[in-house]
């Protein structure tokens, strides 16, 4: 998963991602707007957190869930 | 008699949807519709660690900025692991001071390769040719670049395609020869006899003739 390394803690990347969607629901365009990455690295990210517990979807838009906001504080 | 079947493959063709994939990458695993929205300038490589291969992921890298603002992104492959990858991208920034910053998908089942027409077994059966597709924001396959193993790739020619695939786009004209942006443009020529008369007499346009007319954007 790319958000999170394999010690399971966030990546760069995941950070920044995690942090753009901890006051509200945002559209995939918001995150990648917010965190300065690219469009395909956001939809892709996303298509791994929402499965995984870290991000709840919202229609269109995305999340952090409890799981998601845990491992930020951490 | 064994019965032998062969699976027949349909590949791209210009205008025409780009085929879909799910491949994972040295960024993340990623979706063709991932980049919907977007230019995409997918491209083949045949193996990493190569010398043409370097130097062209160096030109790429210097492109990249330029295909920014042109909103391109820039996705290479080969059948190659990630392992493979990481190793590479990481040897080339250690030696030249170079980041890759685009991902590359590693192909190790073939299936991006397969369904893009990649791999050329006269060229070789193990290795992808340097492909170049330039695929638009609907996802539909603009141009097709086949390079032979031998012959790195003109990052000016990709640079070049794209502003005359966005100049045509936007105003509704085709590019001549050796076109730059800046230049004429070609302006479509008349579907009939009445039109061409009446092109004759807009001052506007340059006309050799009445089906070669261009004019300043």
């Amino acid at each position: 998963m790319a958000c999170i390394s394999t010690d399971g803690t966030l990546t760069e990347s995941g950070l920044k991602m995690f942090r753009a969607m901890v006051s509200g629901p945002v559209s995939p365009e918001e995150v990648a707007q917010s965190t300065g990455l690219p469009m395909y690295r956001v939809r892709g990210g996303l298509r791994d957190l929402v499965p995984a517990g870290f991000v709840v979807q919202k229609g269109d838009k995305y999340q952090l869930a409890e799981k998601g906001a845990a491992m930020l504080k951490k | 008699m064994e019965e032998v079947r062969e699976a027949v493959v349909s590949l791209p063709r210009l205008g025409e949807p780009a085929p879909d994939f799910k491949a994972v990458t040295t960024h993340v695993t990623v979706k063709l519709e991932d980049f919907k929205g977007s230019w995409l300038v997918l491209f083949s490589h045949p193996a990493d660690f190569t010398p043409v291969c370097t130097t062209e992921f160096l030109a790429f890298a210097e492109i990249y900025p330029e295909l920014q603002k042109r909103g391109a992104e820039l996705l290479g492959l080969s059948i190659d692991s990630l392992s493979s990858h990481i190793a590479w991208v990481r040897n080339i920034e250690e030696k030249t001071g170079v980041k890759i910053p685009f991902p590359i998908i590693a192909d190790l089942d073939r299936s991006v390769s397969t369904a893009y027409g990649m791999v050329h077994p006269g060229q070789s059966k193990t290795e992808t040719v340097r492909c170049v597709f330039i695929i638009d924001p609907n996802q539909i396959v603009r141009t097709i670049l086949y390079y032979p193993l031998t012959t790195g790739r003109n990052m000016d020619e990709i640079l070049r395609i794209i502003d005359a695939l966005q100049t045509t786009d936007a105003n509704k004209v085709a590019t001549p020869a050796n076109w730059r942006p800046g230049d004429k443009v070609v302006v479509p020529p008349p579907t009939t006899q009445e039109m061409a008369e009446e092109r004759l007499k807009q001052k506007e346009y340059e006309c050799v003739d009445w089906y070669l007319c261009k004019k300043k954007l």
